[in-house]
């Protein structure tokens, strides 16, 4: 049909023009930017990874890479420093976390360590965190004993709130603590100290503080005296007494108690042989002469 | 009737899934180019609801965001000649359209301008039985219209309701809901040749597109040459194309009347290629860059030089005048103007009040054709140039696009055709129920 010469006008042939519709149509273009690469990137893993020594390659290769990151000596701790600790609390703390230094600073629990030092007796509180260069820095608050408490078990250090902290050697090791006993004794930390503070005219005679009941001190002095406390104002009852030594020095006579425990009636136990003697001297001035 | 009934009506409801997906294409089947505009629709809701054309002409809610034109190949006289060819052509330019507005196009709506177009006038009237008009009592009336044998091998390309009367009012443009005893409409009714339609319908679905709708260029080139008043007050649109020249009358803002004279600019081309003895393509392009139709003393003076290597040295340094090449213009356009004349006198457009005539179409761009149009069609003649509309590029707003802006807002906003009532309800096989369902309403 076409005449010799005529040249046709270009136009794009069927099949260009339908790919062209096909790309300009949203669904397809979505598929072909989206989808397909997705597809495509996703089956390539999937064929790769369907080989057990790939993936065994894969993973050793990964593992290999994390630990050289790892064992940079920029993540490396080498030493364990302790601040705020006794020597024998911080050897306590050596001995409870083993870590074998040089460690990678990735493989510390620091949770775990910081639970583990909190958890010692003599450990008010603990800190711990990498320090730069390498240094694992622990820092404690140590608990302070303020008082020595014999119990049944033996010689205890307590501190202010009442933790034990350590059990001592011998009273002699911490004579400058004052000294409690009896069971419960631990528990009223804070009213013993006032009392040993109220105490300071006889210091010199004060020997320690005896829980009685767990309910009440006593006060008990060099020569077997003792001072019976209410439950309620045993500071005040220590201070009438104290006053009352005072003004007539009671304590430096035959007495073996001071009852405080009522405190409207104030009682004193004289020693036996004292009361005997004065008993004779009695007798002596009625002119009784029986002997 | 029902055939043409159903595919029209299966055409408009294409054309609703194309706006409901916002992309549309226009497709303007021309003799001398192919245009192909993308337009996006915004907002369709909106422009239900507007009445009339409205104060943006209707063109608020679209956008043309893609436009190519192509030189048509295939396509004489307004019709497509040779299948492959026009296949290639509507290819090409759609494809380069979907590349710029970057969006591919499934619905296209097509226009051309040949297949001898003819128009009817039919007029149909009923007894209203309720009271008011409704839808139904439209469809009825408007399937009341007497048809007209207009021939085997043709069919209905536009049958608009014009006029409606009810009674003894006539002018009324939508009767609904109002009173009255009889309903009278005029309907004008446009048939082409069959095969134009088919093949063209051919050529759409061989390029992969659904064919949502189609018009007549000279309507459509109306719609977007004619400013609202004249299309109002009456006046006619001359569309000068490549192959023909469409001709539509308009009234009241329906077209009345429309038909084509199968010659355009390409038989001036042609006059020129044969009396000045140069090829086809030089001879468009003396006539687009000289042509004229008036001659001064000056055109004798401006020689024009026809170039050619066919090694004659003789023949290769030809010159003539511009007067000489208006002198082979002139009679053509003449003739063609005579021809409008002729068809315009025959649909009695002398009798409208007013007698506007608008030259359009890439014809008209001759210099000096108001001129001589003046003389031969009347003194109402003037230069129109199609609406603008938003997004359309600067090469695509010369009226040799008026057709296919046009097309824009004939997308948009159609004008009623028949096949938009619903079937009378005497046309459907179950007309019994229906009627004993109304007379139950009667009578109950």
């Amino acid at each position: 049909m076409q005449q010799v010469a005529a040249k046709c006008d270009p136009a794009p042939s069927r099949w260009a023009y339908r790919l062209e519709r096909l790309m300009l149509t949203p669904l397809f273009r979505l598929f072909l930017r989206i989808i397909l690469p997705f597809m495509v990137v996703f089956s390539i893993a999937a064929i790769w990874l369907s080989d057990e020594a790939r993936r065994d390659r894969l993973s050793g290769f990964v593992h290999e890479a994390r630990v050289s990151i790892e064992t940079r000596p920029e993540f490396m701790v080498n030493v364990m420093a302790i601040d705020g600790a006794s020597v024998s609390i911080a050897e306590d703390i050596r001995e409870i976390i083993p870590i074998d230094f040089p460690l990678s600073s990735f493989d510390l629990e620091l949770e775990h360590i910081q639970e583990q030092v909190a958890g010692l007796p003599a450990v008010a509180s603990a800190t711990v965190r990498v320090r730069p260069g390498g240094i694992l820095q622990i820092t404690i608050t140590e608990r302070d004993p303020v008082l020595v408490w014999r119990s049944r078990d033996g010689l205890f250090l307590v501190d202010q709130e009442g933790f034990v902290v350590a059990s001592a050697k011998s009273r002699a090791a911490h004579a400058d603590l004052p000294l409690v006993a009896g069971a419960g004794a631990e528990l009223a930390v804070q009213e013993a100290r006032a009392l040993f503070a109220a105490a300071q005219p006889i210091k010199a005679r004060v020997r320690g503080l005896v829980r009685v009941g767990e309910r009440r001190w006593d006060v008990v002095l060099n020569n077997g005296q003792r001072i019976f406390l209410p439950v309620d104002g045993a500071v005040q009852a220590l201070e009438r007494v104290i006053a009352l030594n005072d003004a007539q020095d009671l304590l430096a006579r035959d007495l073996t108690v001071v009852d405080m425990r009522l405190s409207d009636r104030p009682t004193l136990r004289i020693a036996e042989r004292s009361v005997e003697e004065w008993w004779r001297i009695r007798r002596l001035q009625v002119g009784n002469t029986e002997e | 009737m029902m055939e043409l009934y159903e595919s029209q009506r299966a055409m408009r409801n294409m054309r609703k899934a194309a706006m409901q997906r916002g992309v549309v294409a226009i497709l303007d089947v021309g003799s001398s180019k192919i245009a192909c505009l993308v337009l996006r629709f915004d907002g369709t809701e909106r422009l239900a609801e507007v009445e009339g054309i409205g104060s943006m002409a209707g063109q608020s809610g679209f956008r043309v965001i893609g436009a190519a034109t192509t030189r048509s190949r295939g396509v004489r006289f307004g019709e497509v000649s040779a299948m492959q060819e026009t296949e290639r052509a509507i290819r090409t330019v759609v494809q380069a359209a979907q590349k710029m507005a970057k969006i591919r196009v499934d619905h296209v709506i097509a226009c051309f301008s040949g297949a001898s177009p003819r128009s009817y006038g039919l007029a149909g009237s009923i007894d209203l039985e309720g009271r008011v008009v409704n839808e139904q009592d439209v469809a009825r009336v408007l399937a009341s219209c007497d048809m007209p044998d207009y021939g085997d091998g043709r069919e209905v390309l536009h049958a608009q309701p014009v006029n409606f009367a009810l009674d003894h009012r006539t002018g009324l443009s939508d009767p609904r809901g109002q009173m009255g005893q009889e309903l009278a409409t005029d309907m004008h009714m446009l048939t082409v040749d069959a095969i134009a339609i088919q093949n063209l319908a051919h050529c759409v679905k061989r390029c992969d597109l659904e064919l949502a709708g189609i018009a007549s260029s000279s309507y459509v080139s109306a719609l977007s040459a004619l400013v609202e008043d004249e299309q109002e007050l009456g006046a006619a649109c001359v569309d000068l194309g490549g192959g023909t020249t469409g001709v539509s009358i308009f009234m009241k803002k329906h077209m009345i009347y429309a038909d084509a004279v199968r010659m355009g600019g390409d038989h001036v081309t042609s006059d020129i290629s044969m009396g000045l003895q140069v090829p086809t393509a030089m001879a468009e392009r003396i006539k687009t860059f000289y042509g004229g139709v008036y001659a001064t003393g000056m055109d004798d003076r401006e020689m024009i030089e026809l170039e050619s290597d066919t090694g004659d040295w003789e023949h290769d340094r030809r010159r003539v005048s511009r007067a000489e090449l208006i002198g082979i213009m002139r009679p053509r356009v003449e003739e063609v103007l005579e021809e409008v004349r002729s068809l315009l006198d025959a649909a009695g457009f002398e009798y409208l009040p007013s007698q506007k005539i608008v030259l359009t179409g890439g014809g008209s761009q001759i210099p000096g054709l108001d001129g001589l149009a003046s003389k031969i069609l009347g003194q109402q003649v003037r230069l129109g140039r199609p609406l603008r509309v938003h997004g359309l590029p600067q090469a695509a707003t010369g009226p040799g696009f008026a057709s296919a802006v046009g097309m824009c807002l004939f997308a948009t906003r159609p004008q009623d055709e028949w096949w938009d009532f619903d079937l009378p309800v005497e046309r459907y096989p179950v007309r019994s129920i229906k009627r004993a369902v109304r007379w139950f309403k009667e009578n109950w």
